[in-house]
């Protein structure tokens, strides 16, 4: 048993474990996608952008205001989501009568003129975050050198995903929203102030992409770029899960992660594609995603 | 989407260029001498290249001061993109450019000084990585200033086996200059007596999380896991490597492609103890120190690398073979002319220091191995680098006869 299909069991469990820690950050974006498209109907393409601001405030704080990791996990989500209000409030509020696409192109315009800005503010090559003195250093697994910062990483994500998953399917709030996506005149009718919760909605998604952002922000190079490296594969992730499905997308975001992982042994030069070969199979066998309603 | 905004963009470019050209009178243009810097200004590269490159060019024109002759600089967006290139080279040199600047990108490198050969107009690159444009590739009219693959792979690739650092792998970023880079320093290793364990090829671009490969990489025990990538892979794999405590295991790792502003970039706690190759340093020596106290106010919050160096230099030496030409003789001149008294000239400049060209257009100057320093170590902003090592002029690059340049056979 030292050999599953030529690889040594060892790097095969690391592997299985790295895809997991990626997986992670897949599932926290394409929920925060999911929440979007779900109460809004709008396919969200700033999220890329916005997750970079996430990382990217979470610098400022450091460098500006003197403020750690702790504070910029509890201070960016807040400050990026009001960003999003704006947005909301500005621009995307006027596109709900109108067609899917107009929405995706004003979002994707938003996404591409929010990362110029930040390119042009602070070049090209991205900025260091370090990991907090708490988090740092590493498990011998025997296997593998888990560093703990990326088991932090897959602890909050989760405790992130099931809690949205909780406040939509479990409380009256949630409730009120399912509702309104339903119905938006009837809720209206029974008093609810519609507008207000969908702009909330958004800030909300949002932050959650914020929270992804600043957990990314010590692994991965805190520059312009790093939203839309991944945005691509996290809308392939919502695809292949079902447009709008937060449990769907959580289960799938884990999923694929795993199995990116996996390519990554087997065959490295497919692991950029073997999301999409995924999602073209699944659209094929049901259009509407392995979690979504027909 | 990608596609579309570059291409909408690189056509405002050169729409608008062409509406500016014509205004600039016909009297004044023979005595005005046109540099074009081409290079990335909005992507990945910007940093290494970009607004810096255009810095240290108008470092040089300003210093050159007037000699009897205007000089004008402009810049322009390639994207890095070969088609978007090639479409402005054609432009500027049919509107009066006299010589084109940087052009960082391998293969918009090469597909640029194909245009320049075609119309016999001066090229000269600081920005791009492959030795192609002096080997096989090379032109009459081009010249390659400030490194190549063959000289990061001997200095970085060569330096580190005699360390003992003899078993190696890699990981590449998978396309022709990952593949390059890659090969170049494999030869240098085994050459050395060193053995590569394995490769892996990741995609590019589209990969931010390396940390499956770095664990295969530790899974075969190399001494040296060798970076053959430039730009936010390099810094990502840095960053994961040193959050795996690869490093801490005693693992070597060689940055092939990696410039002051990549370590700018991933911190001196995570960088420390990464060797890396450079032609140019801005704490060398006085006269370097002097370059950057000179040129630091124009540039855009960084401190010049070697690129941005380079851009200097040869604007600087092109400038002085006007001057001893005469620019009404330069003007008239092809670009072949040009070019072949420039590296009929010896080159001087505070950056590099003194140097020569050669026949396939290959500028020749020392070559440093580096090492990045430890945060105690460092004194002031930016003291980033140690030297460990200075590898001659002579030696530092691909001997004349192995890189099957035309020019040189003739």
């Amino acid at each position: 048993m030292d050999e599953i299909f030529g690889i040594p069991a060892p790097l095969l469990f690391g592997q299985l474990l790295l895809g997991l820690i990626n997986g992670a950050f897949y599932a926290m974006l394409s929920l925060g996608l999911a929440v979007i498209f779900g109460l809004l109907n709008i396919i969200n393409f700033t999220h890329g952008a916005q997750f970079m601001m996430g990382a990217f405030a979470a610098w400022m704080l450091l460098a500006w205001a003197g403020l750690g990791y702790w504070w910029a996990l509890v201070l960016a989500p807040i400050i990026v989501g009001f960003t999003g209000i704006i947005l909301e409030k500005l621009f995307i509020s006027r596109l709900y009568k109108l067609d899917h696409l107009y929405g995706l192109l004003l979002t994707l315009g938003l996404g591409l003129i929010i990362e110029g800005v930040f390119r042009n503010q602070f070049g090209s090559s991205g900025l260091p975050y370090r990991i907090p003195a708490e988090l740092s250093g590493a498990w011998d697994l025997g296997f593998m050198y888990m560093p703990i910062y990326r088991g932090w990483v897959v602890v909050a994500a989760l405790f992130f995903c099931i809690s949205t998953w909780l406040i939509i399917e479990k409380t009256r709030l949630g409730a009120y929203l399912r509702a309104a996506t339903e119905r938006a005149e009837l809720v209206q009718a029974f008093g609810i102030n519609v507008p207000r919760m969908i702009t909330l909605t958004y800030g909300a998604g949002v932050a959650l992409a914020a929270v992804a952002g600043v957990l990314a922000a010590p692994i991965y190079s805190v520059n312009p770029q790093m939203g839309s490296n991944l945005i691509i594969v996290v809308f392939a992730v919502v695809v292949i899960g079902g447009m709008g499905s937060i449990l769907g997308s959580i289960i799938t975001g884990f999923g694929l992660g795993i199995v990116e992982g996996l390519t990554k042994v087997f065959y490295p030069e497919a692991s950029a594609t073997v999301i999409f070969v995924i999602m073209a199979i699944v659209l094929l066998a049901r259009p509407a995603g392995l979690f979504g309603r027909a | 989407m990608e596609l579309g905004r570059r291409s909408m963009l690189g056509a405002f470019a050169v729409s608008t260029l062409g509406a500016a050209m014509p205004r600039m009178g016909r009297a004044q243009a023979a005595n005005t001498i046109r540099i074009g810097v081409m290079n990335d200004q909005s992507g990945t590269y910007k940093d290494n290249t970009g607004p810096g490159s255009v810095a240290c060019a108008r470092q040089a024109i300003e210093e050159f001061g007037a000699q009897g002759f205007n000089v004008e600089l402009i810049a322009a967006d390639h994207q890095n993109k070969p088609d978007v290139g090639v479409n402005l080279a054609r432009q500027w040199y049919d509107q009066g450019i006299d010589m084109i600047l940087d052009i960082p990108t391998s293969s918009v490198g090469l597909a640029v000084q194909n245009v320049a050969k075609e119309k016999n107009k001066i090229a000269i690159n600081v920005g791009s990585a492959t030795s192609d444009l002096t080997g096989a590739q090379c032109s009459p009219s081009g010249l390659h200033w400030a490194y190549d693959t063959y000289q990061l792979a001997r200095t970085t690739g060569g330096a580190t086996v005699k360390a003992g650092g003899d078993t190696w792998f890699f990981i590449t970023a998978d396309y022709a200059f990952g593949h390059a880079l890659e090969r170049d320093t494999g030869d240098f290793v085994k050459a050395a007596g060193g053995r590569i364990l394995g490769a892996v090829r990741t995609p590019f671009p589209g990969t931010t999380d390396f940390s499956s490969f770095l664990v295969q990489a530790q899974a075969t025990r190399a001494k040296v896991i060798g970076f053959a990538n430039a730009g936010s892979d390099t810094i990502n794999c840095i960053k994961q490597a040193a959050e795996f405590g690869i490093t801490r295991r005693g693992t070597k790792l060689a940055a092939l492609l990696m410039f002051i502003t990549d370590v700018h970039s991933i911190g001196l706690e995570q960088g420390q103890g990464l060797v890396c190759s450079e032609t140019f340093y801005w704490d060398l020596n006085d006269r370097t120190r002097a370059f950057t106290r000179r040129v630091l106010p124009k540039m855009p919050n960084l401190y010049p690398n070697m690129i941005h160096a380079g851009c200097y230099s040869a604007t600087l030496h092109y400038l002085k073979t006007v001057k001893d030409m005469g620019v009404a003789a330069a003007k008239a001149a092809t670009g072949t002319d040009i070019v072949n008294r420039m590296k009929a000239m010896p080159t001087e400049d505070d950056a590099f220091g003194a140097g020569t060209i050669r026949q396939d257009g290959r500028k020749l100057h020392p070559a440093y191995l580096l090492e990045v320093k430890s945060p105690a170590e460092s004194k002031a902003p930016w003291d980033y680098f140690k030297v460990l090592q200075t590898t001659p002029a002579g030696e530092a690059f691909r001997p004349l006869n192995q890189g099957n340049c035309a020019l040189v056979r003739s």
